[in-house]
């Protein structure tokens, strides 16, 4: 007999997980068991709700009351107050800034704009349950498709929805499984490409981790249009819950039938399972991604022949990511038209985007295609934190490129994007403010690439390596007129000749950001002088005299003692000596410590000096 | 499982486990949790609802609560709302009493007057 | 023998003795091995398992940057490097963690507790800054999480 009358759902996703819910769950299960009333409330793990930045969060059924920063102390009163006396807990409602409180989920704003498709379930379902996932109409759409469909009839649907990859490139989807279908092989594969690598993107994470089920229906109907009868999701090894949550669902789905031999009583017989990288950002290229699974080393292969024709162990393959096969089961429930009518002309349906950095709702939103960018980061993402100016959007990752305040009103689509020197990517967006250095970021992201390089071809290998040391000059104060053409002239070269999509698109931060910040790469090289104070190289530190004390903290928190005075005198800081650590900024009483833009002059002398007798010397 | 009708059939017990997150809800009875009405015995009136309930196997009806509403001298308090109709609240409310609003009320849709302190809003 | 090196064969045994298993099975022989690493004799036993040569295993494993050769400490720490981290203050904790363990990044600290790793992309951005210490993700990090939570691990041992 079910008592039960409250459902609690606590988001279990990795970021909830990394600020405390499954402390926080644990100490509900005790306060519940205490007060007697464990058979009247259902606790349930959800994957990720979205909003991380609020996290740990909860909703309450029946009302949707939605709760953020739950911390142990607070479970006592939740339940005390909201769950035995039926007063919700105001204090850890969401409020703004005009002290408006939104006390259920549905008012919560960072929902407001957002379509959910691929993430319907996420939140709002046990993942760990097939039954839950049945009972939002999971496997009827594989159900249809088997019983009522032919392979062709389903390739059609999908190219009727306007179906685009939602890994990076945006091939249409229908194209793929187009060609695997018409290839005759003895044997075929389905992968789902879950080594989400690109820094800033966790769409793919919450997904397998919040309705591993969804993916798992995707995947077999692609497998059914194209005539597969194994699968594998390739899984990064640094997702351990999104690894056992999928396996969990495959095991599920064979228990009950839903996988194995004759599915739903048709022909169709399938088999899925999981392997997992080991830590190497190449292997999300498609060809790298089967050659790690093949058990070799992730090194990409040229193409053509594109695993349509010979993929894994030399087999026709289709690689979708993980978003898109999130996709396909909404797609065949509400009909390629309701899909269809969402997004733009060439980009259909909605898009998952991770929003991170100086970002007020850092987290997972999905929205249909076409919004722009402003509605994406101020209306759905609240804006900036700390009332910082907005700088740049980093649109892509390591492969995408950053786009400015003038770029606001750019729509979110697959060529806009492109166009403007970004990309879509997997969905990454990395807001920055007016604090960051674009060259600092340019070069952080280059660094990336080189570290994760296979080193299979030279233009990668030797290329960026380049790249890489002339923005440390820059950086450093070594940068010379002539180095942001030579940027240009290598990214562009090694965008032509690279192998794979890593190389091809790794110059696209730096060609970007001397697109748009073209002014900040002349300053680092011609005035020495990084405006952000973010390259140390190029900045110092200055005791303001009138605001000096005297009180000599600084002096003897300088790890080099390059900081002298007295009480009368003041505090200076010898230039030539610091290292640059902000100890003194950090504990000056009175913030007398400034920190100022451009090498200090007596500094850039002796640089100037030296830079003159080493190029003699070259002489 | 071999057909879609067999889906049907899971799909279907797996949805009235999650009722309380669905919106197909036919009547949500709301229970006044104050402290007073927890003093005057609200909670025995929320698990006989509970139970009445889960024994007539009423896969549409919500059990829900609220703090205080101020009738105080009336606790513990009952509102029964069903969609497109005035909001009927009850009051004195005992087990026995709940037995009746569900038979009457909840099941063939006829107000329990001598109960009832209020309708509308 | 050190304790876990008799286990490689009985790991290798719960996979068939297909190529394409090596990463999964080298995936368990380190998480079982107390010191997390891949000694040159389990790499004899997978070679000899799975009827590869060594060097197509020294491959794979040198390309991988999970793996490692070399003894490493009971708890690996890997602080997240990529972009958004850095933009929430990674460097800070990473010179925490420096300070706290007295290593350098790839070290393993005097006790052989922590080794100190970097890694790109996490995929925990909504609360940058994160680290790993063996499965479990510590997100919105500061210095004084950071404190607390080696402090936590070193009681418990």
């Amino acid at each position: 007999m079910s008592l039960k009358r409250i459902d609690l759902l606590i988001c279990c996703g990795s970021g909830c997980v990394s600020a405390g819910a499954m402390k926080i769950k644990e100490r509900f299960h005790e306060v519940l068991q205490e007060k007697n009333l464990a058979n009247e409330i259902n606790i349930i793990e959800t994957g990720c709700m979205g909003p991380c930045d609020y996290g740990p969060v909860m909703v309450i059924y029946p009302e949707g009351i939605f709760y953020k920063k739950v911390t142990e102390d607070d479970v006592e009163e939740i339940v005390n107050e909201h769950f035995i006396k039926g007063r919700p807990v105001t204090r850890l409602m969401l409020h703004n800034d005009e002290e408006q409180t939104f006390s259920t989920k549905k008012e919560v704003p960072f929902y407001q704009k957002q379509v959910k498709v691929a993430l319907a379930n996420c939140g709002f379902i046990d993942p760990d349950s097939i039954d839950e996932y049945i009972a939002t109409s999971g496997y009827e759409a594989l159900g249809t498709v088997l019983t009522t469909m032919t392979p062709q009839d389903v390739i059609h649907v999908i190219r009727k929805s306007g179906l685009r990859g939602r890994g990076g490139g945006g091939f249409p989807t229908h194209i793929k499984w187009q060609m695997v279908h018409d290839n005759v092989a003895d044997e075929k594969y389905v992968i789902c490409n879950g080594d989400e690598g690109d820094p800033g993107a966790f769409m793919d994470r919450s997904l397998l981790e919040g309705d591993p089920h969804r993916i798992l229906e995707g995947m077999m109907i692609a497998a059914y249009a194209i005539g597969a009868t194994a699968g594998f999701f390739y899984i990064r090894a640094e997702y351990p819950l999104a690894i056992k949550r999928i396996r969990h669902a495959i095991a599920q789905a064979k228990e009950m039938g839903l996988m194995g031999d004759n599915v739903f009583g048709s022909k169709f017989c399938f088999d899925a399972e999981v392997r997992t990288g080991a830590g190497a950002f190449v292997c999300g290229e498609e060809t790298a991604l089967i050659h790690s699974i093949e058990g070799g080393r992730g090194n990409p292969s040229p193409k053509p022949p594109y695993p349509a024709l010979q993929g894994l162990w030399g087999k026709p393959t289709i690689v979708n990511n993980v978003e898109t096969f999130g996709n396909i089961p909404t797609i065949f429930l509400k009909g390629a038209d309701w899909f269809a009518s969402m997004g733009t002309e060439t980009s259909k349906g909605t898009k998952v985007f991770a929003l991170t950095g100086d970002i007020r709702n850092t987290g997972l939103v999905e929205v249909p295609m076409g919004i722009t960018l402003r509605e994406l980061i101020f209306d759905v993402g609240g804006g900036m934190t700390g009332g910082h100016k907005f700088k740049a959007v980093q649109l892509g990752g390591p492969s995408g490129g950053c786009l400015t305040v003038e770029h606001l009103d750019v729509h979110v689509d697959y060529e806009s994007l492109k166009e403007r020197g970004a990309m879509m990517g997997s969905g990454g967006v990395i807001v920055m403010n007016d604090k960051n250095c674009m060259v600092n970021i340019a070069k952080f992201f280059m660094d990336f690439c080189v570290d994760e390089s296979c080193g299979k071809c030279s233009p990668c290998r030797i290329g960026l390596k380049q790249m890489l040391d002339i923005l440390e000059k820059i950086t450093n104060g070594n940068g010379k007129e002539g180095d942001i053409e030579e940027l240009q002239r290598l990214g562009e070269a090694i965008s032509k000749l690279s192998l794979c999509g890593l190389g091809q698109s790794a110059p696209n931060p730096v060609l970007s950001t001397i697109r748009y910040f073209r002014e900040e790469y002349e300053a680092h090289i011609r005035d020495k002088s990084c405006g952000t104070k973010v390259c140390l190289d190029l900045m110092h530190f200055d005791i303001d005299k009138d605001r000096c004390i005297g009180c000599s903290l600084c002096a003897r928190k300088c790890p080099v003692t390059c900081i002298t005075g007295s009480r009368e005198e003041k505090y200076t800081i010898h230039q030539l000596d610091c290292v640059k650590c902000g100890n003194c900024q950090d504990v000056c009483p009175v913030k007398a410590v400034n920190r100022i833009p451009g090498m200090h002059p007596e500094v850039l002398a002796k640089h100037t000096a030296e830079a003159n007798l080493t190029s003699h010397h070259d002489d | 499982m071999k057909t879609l009708a067999d889906l049907k059939k899971i799909r279907e017990k797996a949805q009235e486990e999650m009722k309380l997150r669905g919106s197909s809800v036919r009547v949500k009875i709301v229970v006044g949790m104050g402290t007073s009405g927890i003093a005057m015995g609200a909670r025995e009136v929320m698990k006989t609802f509970l139970e009445e309930i889960s024994n007539r196997n009423l896969t549409d009806v919500l059990v829900t609560q609220t703090g205080e509403k101020g009738l105080s001298s009336m606790e513990p308090v009952v509102d029964v709302i069903e969609d497109g109709k005035p909001k009927v609240t009850y009051g004195n409310m005992n087990p026995d009493k709940v037995k009746k609003v569900v038979v009457e009320h909840i099941v063939n849709g006829r107000i329990v007057s001598d109960y009832v302190v209020a309708t509308g809003n | 023998m050190i304790k876990g090196e008799g286990m490689t064969l009985e790991i290798c045994k719960k996979y068939a003795p297909n190529k394409d298993n090596l990463i999964q099975i080298l995936h368990e022989i380190q998480d079982t091995h107390p010191q997390h690493y891949i000694s040159p004799e389990a790499v004899d036993t997978v070679a000899e398992y799975l009827h590869v040569p060594a060097n197509h295993i020294y491959g794979v494993l040198t390309f991988y940057t999970m793996y490692s050769t070399t003894p490493r400490g009971k708890n690996i720490i890997r602080l997240c490097e990529s972009p958004p981290c850095y933009i929430k203050g990674s460097e800070n904790i990473l010179r925490k963690l420096k300070i706290i363990l007295g290593v350098q990044t790839g070290e393993t600290s005097r006790d052989g507790q922590f080794t100190l790793e970097l890694c790109a992309c996490l995929g925990v951005c909504g609360n940058a800054p994160v680290m790993m210490i063996n499965d479990d993700v510590y997100g919105d990090l500061t210095e004084e999480k950071v404190e607390e939570i080696i402090e936590k691990i070193r009681r418990e041992r």
